[in-house]
């Protein structure tokens, strides 16, 4: 099999950029979603669709983001 | 492979769809998430996991000797063979192994040039099922820590100023804004950088498609940030992975001689009590 239908596209959430990366591998939808900088992953899920895939990493990602505290410097 | 110092330490990912049934090459795949191993992965590719097989799992430290070896035998690789390494999280894990496999002296290790991302984005083959694999011998060497720093090495040369500092880790994370990654755990007390450190973010490195920029742009970012490999260098992030990766361009495809990995990183400096801490911006390069 072969990772096909590649797309990748950036949001913010939380005032920090998102990056979704989504494929589809066989029958199966498969999205990451990083943080941008420095690029970690936060979030991996899969879906019947692109949709399904995107909105359950965008969704663990935007949990994990909220949690995160602003320094003041 | 763009005029490298070290150009055999790294392979495209054309070499590795060319030797995906070559005996003398494992090809391994390094994730701190390792579902995406069982997702898919690169055909005849077996799976490491960074926290659980390359590090001690009771005292953080990078595993033992023993370990090691135990490791290597029953990945099916012996001293001769051909190690390429790539990985999740931009290959930074793919780096740490690579030097790990350095500090106990295997001969032949390469990074895949672009990793896991670049491998998928090129809609290249991926298998599911793990392969056999027939566990061969293996000894490795004393450690190598030669390309180790410790926080007493970066205590006593930082003072002095004796060496080149870098900090690999994003902007927000050396000012102290951020005390991790957007969304992943603090793993520290106070937030901010070693004094005296350059803020060169390990992504600077790379194109956007993970493969690494030529060795004059690498060589021109470096120096751009009083980088120039004519003292020791001492990279670090905040658990190690990502000045792994920088420490592998420094070192390898620059051919900067004394640069070290000071894996102790942030998560030490940052809840020792009493260190020195800066916030705020980079130091200006001179």
């Amino acid at each position: 099999m072969q990772a096909e239908e590649h797309a990748t596209r950036e949001l913010e959430v939380h005032g920090f950029k998102v990056r979704l990366t989504s494929y589809r591998l066989g029958e199966v939808y498969h999205c990451t979603a990083d943080n941008v900088d420095p690029g970690a992953w936060l979030a991996r899920s899969q879906g019947a669709s692109r949709e399904e895939a995107e909105q359950r990493a965008l969704d663990r990602a935007t949990e994990l983001l909220g949690r995160t505290r602003r320094q003041t410097v | 492979m763009a005029d490298y110092t070290h150009p055999d330490v790294l392979v495209s990912t054309d070499w590795v769809a060319q030797n995906l049934n070559n005996p003398s090459v494992r090809i391994v795949e390094v994730d701190v998430d390792t579902k995406a191993y069982d997702e898919g992965h690169v055909p005849g590719g077996i799976g490491w996991a960074w926290n659980t097989q390359l590090c001690d799992t009771v005292r953080r430290d990078i595993i033992p000797r023993q370990s090691f070896e135990l490791l290597m035998t029953a990945s099916g690789i012996s001293n001769d063979t051909t190690v390429v390494l790539y990985g999740d999280n931009n290959n930074w894990f793919a780096a740490w192994a690579f030097w790990q496999l350095k500090i106990y002296g295997h001969k032949d290790a390469r990074i895949m040039n672009g990793g896991r991302k670049k491998w998928i984005a090129e809609g290249r083959e991926m298998a599911k099922d793990k392969p056999a694999v027939t566990s061969v011998g293996y000894t490795a060497k004393a450690p190598d820590f030669s390309i180790r720093s410790y926080l007493a090495d970066v205590q006593q040369k930082t003072a002095p100023q004796s060496v080149d500092l870098v900090d690999v880790r994003s902007p927000q994370e050396f000012t102290g804004e951020l005390l991790s990654p957007p969304g992943l755990p603090e793993t520290c007390q106070r937030g901010g950088h070693i004094p005296g450190a350059r803020s060169i973010p390990w992504g600077q490195a790379c194109q956007e498609d993970g493969t690494f920029k030529s060795h004059d742009d690498l060589k021109t970012l470096y120096a751009n940030n009083g980088i120039s490999g004519a003292r020791p260098i001492i990279a670090y992030c905040r658990i190690g992975e990502r000045s792994s990766h920088s420490w592998f361009v420094l070192t390898y495809l620059l051919g900067y001689q004394n640069v070290t990995n000071y894996d102790g990183s942030w998560t030490e400096w940052g809840n020792l009590v009493g260190a020195p801490v800066e916030r705020g911006a980079a130091a200006a390069a001179g």
